[in-house]
Parts: structure tokens; C-alpha cells; sequence
């Protein structure tokens, strides 16, 4: 007959690590709040390798002369999540109803909602902000020469990025739907239709229809809130991606090292 | 440059794979690979082909043509005009409206041929530039749109500004069983005043502009043609 056990808990624990024999003393709770997080730091990075990806784009190396100038793609990355985390609050109060809603909900967030003022300017007026960075940071990279090999692609979905954001910024200007911003969109959708051929069917797609009617708000809305922000996200992904991978430029006023010179030059220089 | 393609052999069997049936071209792995991203890219297009065509639908949809009551033809004098407020999409509140300048046909100054969709002339409020509201000027007897400076006379024309074509027009006519006046759908005019399907401001009719800007499948099709 097999010798029965006590239950589980009733068994004596064996002494853990530090309590006893080892000459370590017991862990003070700071030093066990710090265990703490690395364990669970080690069980995410032993599934995810985060660790490699972060030290990889968070901890590159930069060329020599990197200055302020460098920091304008940051930062429109950063009017970008503004208008992402102030664009998604301002959707749970706008209502896109051509119909008198729309402006009610406006006028409704700027009254009456707790600190919808401030969201609301900080969402119309990071708009801008972000449209005036982005140009900055193609307006650096272009003086800089960073665009050349092997950074094209780079460029071009910057070039698409910025369209996109003018898009952005075409859509979201109808959304208040107060009398500026309606003539607004009828003149802007007007100039897109007076391009030869496609411009009068593209104005019909943009509305919905060949007047401005009650689908166009929605479509704008649609446009803005849902099809742009997932392409300018995706975007701004391989676009940090090739960043990252590539490296980023020196200066263009810094010229090579004479005291350290390219391998082409040491094997041409004679032996 | 060597090639390779021609180098391959034509059969499976020739190529020295494990398990080639006879007569075999494709292996089974190609095959798969093949059926594999065919049945994906059918099933991609199964949900984008019907989105894309929900969108692109109201580009095709053709209206029909609508007639609206803007009063009696005592209403309309010959020298000046008459404000309208007309319906121009149903259900959308204010911003459905706009305004219809309507006064009765002049032949002394309205050159262009008459017939039964005309004998009072409805302008559009909508600037041939890009699209803003023109108003009535009273004593300039012009047409002047804010936002870009367009100017036109009494008759619609562009007496100066950017606008690339006269004030677009309404379809008029008499209901004879209520007597009202009624206003129809919208149609363009070139600078000798005739008729096009509705375009969209920024669009000349003149010469090639007619070809450029061509009609479109949402606009009612016009009434007599």
C-alpha cells in the first residue's frame, strides 16, 4: 500500500532561493518589485524578441553632425498621433449628418462637452500643424540630399504620406459643415473637376452624386476617419522601417575624414 | 546569358522528382502554391469587387428629371429678377437648398431661340468659377460672386472674373392644371447660349471645352431630348 501524502498545502515548502544556505540575504522589496518587472520583461522578450527590435530602432547608430533639423520627421509623426488620439474622441461626439446634425454636434462639442473646446482646437489646429511640419521635413530632406540611393522608396512614401495628409486635411475641412467649410469643399471639389475627361466623373465619385447631397458628408467623413487613417498608418510604418534600416544621412557640409580614408583610396594608393 | 527555361525539361519525370507521374508538366508543390494563392486572391476580390461598386455606384445612377411650383407668372417681371428658394436635393435640410434667379423671357434682350422651356428665364445661383453663390446686384444690374470676384450681366454672361461660362439655367414651364410656373432640372449653356447637359463649374463649353468636360450619367437626362 502506497504511503499517502499530506495535501499540497499542508506539505512543508521548500526554503526559496536567498532564505537560507546560499549566503545571500533575503530581497528587500524594492529589489523584489525590481525582479518582478525584469521576470515579466524576460517572459514577453522570450516570445517576441521586443527587446532586439526596440534595441534596433530605438538605439541605432547616427552619423556625425545630426542636428535639429533631424527631428522634423519625429515630430510630424507626433502632430500625426495627436490627431489620431484627438480625432477618435471627437468621434464619439460629431454626428455626420448633413441634415442640421453635423453642425449641431459640433456646435454641441465646443458648449457644451467637458474640454471639447480644447480638442476640437487641438485636433482643427494640429492640422495644420501637421501639414506645415510635414513640408518642413520634406523641405529638410530634399537640402540635405537625404532622398538620393538608397533612400528613393523612402521618399516616395514620404511624397504619398504628404498627399494623403492633404487629403486628410481636404476631408476633415467639410466635417464641422458650417458655411465655410461647405463652399469650402464645393469650390475645392469643383477644382478637382476641372481637370479634362476624368475631373467631372471624379467629382461625382467624391460627392456621390452629381449635386452635393446627403451621402457626401458621410463619404468625406468615411474618407477621413477610416480609409486615410489606416494608409497613413501602414505608411508610416514601412516608412520608419526603411528609416531604421537604412540609417539616416550625415549633413551635407560634412565632408569625409581625410584621416580616415575609404577603402577605394587605400587600394589605389601604392604599397 | 544562358537560358535556363529552355534547359528545364518539359516533364516532371525528366527532372529527376521523387514520385513524377507520367505526363506530368507541373509538380503538385507549383500546383498547390498556384491554388492556394488563386483561391485568396478570389476570395479578396469576392469583398473588394462588391465594396468598390457601392461606391462608385451613384457615378452611374441616372435621376430622374424633377419639376418644382415657384408661383404664379404674375410673379416674374421681365426687367428684373426674383429670388427663388428651390430644392435641389430632397432630405437634406438647408443644405439641400439653394436659390433660383427667375424672370420672364425678354425677346428683346434674350436672343437665344424660344420654345416652351423658356419663357421665364431661372439662373442658377452657382458661380461658373468654382461654384459660390452669386447674388443679384440691383442697381448694377449684375451678377456678383463673392468669393472670387465673377461678374455677369443681366442675362448670365461674364461681363468679367474668372467664371468660364454663362450663369447655368433651369427648365421652366406652365402647369396648365394649377397655373404655377414650374422649375426643372438645371442645364449649362455655352457663350451663344445653347444647351448642354448640366456641368460642373470650371468647365468652358466653348470650342473643345464641350469634349473635355464630358456629360454625365447622374444628371437627369434633359426634358425634349
Amino acid at each position: 500500500m502506497p504511503r499517502l501524502s499530506a495535501p499540497k498545502v499542508l506539505r512543508p515548502k521548500p526554503a526559496k532561493p536567498g532564505q537560507n544556505g546560499n549566503g545571500r540575504a533575503p530581497l528587500t522589496p524594492v529589489e523584489g518589485l525590481a525582479e518582478g518587472g525584469i521576470t515579466a520583461v524576460d517572459w514577453i522578450d522570450e516570445r517576441t524578441s521586443v527587446s532586439g527590435v526596440t534595441r534596433w530602432v530605438l538605439f541605432r547608430k547616427v552619423p556625425r553632425g545630426t542636428n535639429w533639423y533631424y527631428t522634423l520627421g519625429s515630430a510630424t509623426l507626433f502632430a500625426f498621433l495627436n490627431q489620431a488620439v484627438t480625432g477618435v474622441f471627437l468621434a464619439m461626439y460629431y454626428r455626420p449628418d448633413a441634415a442640421g446634425g453635423a453642425y449641431e454636434s459640433i456646435r454641441n462639442i465646443n458648449d457644451n462637452v467637458f474640454a471639447g473646446q480644447l480638442v476640437h482646437a487641438m485636433h482643427k489646429w494640429g492640422a495644420s500643424v501637421m501639414v506645415i511640419l510635414i513640408f518642413l521635413h520634406m523641405g529638410r530632406v530634399f537640402f540635405f540630399g537625404a532622398y538620393k540611393y538608397p533612400r528613393e522608396l523612402t521618399w516616395v512614401i514620404g511624397v504619398v504620406l504628404l498627399i494623403l495628409t492633404l487629403i486628410m486635411a481636404f476631408t476633415g475641412y467639410l466635417l464641422p459643415f458650417d458655411q465655410r467649410s461647405y463652399w469650402a469643399s464645393v469650390v475645392g471639389i469643383n477644382i478637382n473637376g476641372s481637370g479634362p475627361f476624368i475631373g467631372p466623373f471624379l467629382s461625382d465619385f467624391i460627392r456621390g452624386g452629381a449635386d452635393f447631397n446627403s451621402t457626401t458628408l458621410a463619404r468625406f467623413y468615411s474618407i477621413h476617419m477610416l480609409l486615410l487613417p489606416a494608409a497613413i498608418i501602414a505608411l508610416i510604418g514601412a516608412h520608419i522601417f526603411l528609416v531604421t534600416k537604412l540609417g539616416t544621412t550625415a549633413p551635407p557640409w560634412l565632408r569625409p575624414d581625410p584621416e580616415d580614408p575609404v577603402v577605394e583610396d587605400l587600394e589605389r594608393a601604392p604599397v | 546569358m544562358p537560358d535556363r527555361r529552355q534547359a528545364k525539361p518539359k516533364y516532371t519525370a525528366d527532372r529527376n522528382i521523387p514520385g513524377a507521374f507520367e505526363g506530368e508538366t507541373v509538380t503538385r508543390r507549383r500546383f498547390m502554391v498556384g491554388a492556394a494563392n488563386g483561391a485568396g486572391a478570389v476570395a479578396a476580390v469576392a469583398f473588394t469587387l462588391p465594396a468598390l461598386g457601392f461606391a462608385l455606384a451613384p457615378v452611374f445612377k441616372t435621376p430622374e428629371a424633377t419639376w418644382q411650383p415657384i408661383g404664379p407668372p404674375s410673379d416674374f417681371p421681365k426687367d428684373n429678377y426674383v429670388v427663388k428658394v428651390i430644392t435641389l436635393v430632397p432630405g437634406l435640410g438647408e443644405a439641400g437648398k439653394s436659390i433660383a434667379y427667375v424672370r420672364t423671357r425678354d425677346p428683346a434682350i434674350d436672343t437665344e431661340p424660344a420654345d416652351q422651356y423658356n419663357r421665364w428665364i431661372a439662373l442658377s445661383s452657382r458661380c461658373m468659377h468654382l461654384g459660390c453663390p452669386v447674388r443679384w446686384v440691383d442697381a448694377a444690374a449684375r451678377f456678383i460672386c463673392p468669393c472670387h470676384g465673377g461678374v455677369y450681366n443681366i442675362r448670365g454672361q461674364v461681363a468679367g472674373g474668372p467664371p468660364v461660362r454663362p450663369l447655368d439655367r433651369f427648365y421652366t414651364r406652365l402647369n396648365t392644371a394649377t397655373g404655377l410656373v414650374e422649375l426643372g432640372p438645371r442645364y449649362s449653356v455655352n457663350s451663344e447660349f445653347r444647351r448642354f447637359s448640366p456641368r460642373d463649374p470650371a468647365e468652358p463649353l466653348d470650342g473643345i471645352g464641350q469634349y473635355l468636360y464630358p456629360a454625365r450619367w447622374s444628371t437627369a437626362p434633359l426634358p425634349g431630348s
